[in-house]
């Protein structure tokens, strides 16, 4: 069984896999596999428990019923089979601050944790806002051929290319 | 029995649990749920990114488009509302240079105790709340020309049976040049 144990197998057997995947999850589920209304779902939730049912009149959350499903299910395997995969090859890693972020920006805990917040913030503000995100868009959309899913992947990769060059070779310099 | 598996709660959670967990494996094992992968894809250093993507999207079309056609699934369109699409896109792509990951892979690499990534999953719930409190009103002011459940073969006319060989050819010879640049 050293092929569970390898740290990496090939991106296109990898890729090959996600797209059966994604077969498998229509011919079970009938649905698409997508992310990210799953934090809007759990968000909802939160918000239900402090500010009770009046959350519920927010029109987002008719569309999104705050509630436990099929999304946050899934998010919920994505963390175990990625914490399995990375204990059978070694590579679990208590990681704060990756070498790449502290060859760039040095090795500020608060820098790198006040970035990822408002990294995540943006995450999931413009995942909301163009309906999707890398899974749903980007993989499940695309294999749909919808329009919006390929623009939104385009999307996704222009503005991570011009804020990565921006961020990491004009100002951390690497 | 397929019917039952998609309507009975416990089935269907179930199968959602299976499918992440699957998937989160693969994500894992593509170098996906590393901060680095994701931050030189962005920069045009590494292509593992794109070549997990792309082969999805060739193995997955012509699949999703048959099981469709044999009406054993039903096709989930998002629509095509433009300028949401843009410029949440944009504004997606700003917090994946930021963060390093996006929503399913930050909740994978917090399953290889990545702690930024914990960061990054709190940041985007309250993104995602925050954009819940504006929906309302962002879709009055930027809603204003919805396509609908557009497809490529809707806009050109044609079947997706013609569409989608293209796609595959076009998608393995830029996996291909990529391959040969090197990467």
């Amino acid at each position: 069984m050293d092929w569970l144990e390898a740290v990496r197998w090939s991106p296109y057997l990898v890729g090959a896999g996600i797209g059966v995947l994604v077969w498998l999850s229509f011919i079970l589920a009938n649905r698409p596999i997508g992310c990210s209304t799953a934090y809007a779902r759990t968000t909802g939730l939160i918000e239900r428990l402090f500010r009770g049912k009046k959350i519920d009149e927010k029109e987002y959350y008719k569309k999104f019923v705050p509630e436990l499903g099929w999304e946050m299910m899934l998010i919920l395997g994505v963390i175990i089979g990625a914490f399995i995969s990375s204990q059978l090859s070694g590579t679990f890693d208590l990681e704060v601050i990756p070498q790449l972020w502290s060859n760039a920006f040095g090795s500020s805990v608060l820098l790198r944790i006040a970035a990822a917040l408002l990294g995540g913030f943006f995450i999931g503000f413009g995942a909301r806002m163009a309906g999707g995100c890398t899974s749903g868009h980007g993989i499940s959309g695309t294999i749909q051929l919808a329009v919006s899913s390929w623009v939104a992947f385009i999307m996704f990769f222009v503005g991570g290319f011009i804020t990565a060059l921006l961020l990491y070779s004009l100002i951390g310099g690497i | 029995m397929l019917q039952k598996l998609r309507e009975e709660r416990k089935y269907r959670l179930a199968i959602a649990l299976l499918i992440g967990v699957v998937f989160g494996f693969l994500l894992q094992k593509g170098g996906a749920t590393e901060y680095r992968v994701i931050i030189e894809q962005l920069m045009l250093r590494d292509f593992t990114v794109l070549q997990i993507i792309f082969s999805a999207i060739i193995t997955g079309m012509a699949g999703v488009y048959l099981l469709s056609h044999l009406k054993i699934a039903d096709l989930s369109i998002k629509p095509f509302n433009v300028w949401p699409v843009i410029i949440g896109g944009l504004i997606f792509g700003v917090g994946f240079a930021l963060l390093g990951y996006c929503p399913g892979t930050m909740a994978g690499a917090f399953g290889t105790g990545s702690i930024h990534a914990l960061i990054g999953i709190i940041g985007m719930l309250i993104g995602a709340g925050v954009y819940a409190s504006f929906y309302a009103r962002i879709q009055k002011k930027l809603g204003i020309m919805d396509l609908g459940d557009l497809t490529i073969q809707d806009h050109f006319d044609i079947s997706p049976w013609f569409i989608i060989p293209i796609m595959m050819t076009l998608l393995i010879v830029v996996l291909f040049f990529i391959e040969l640049m090197g990467f």
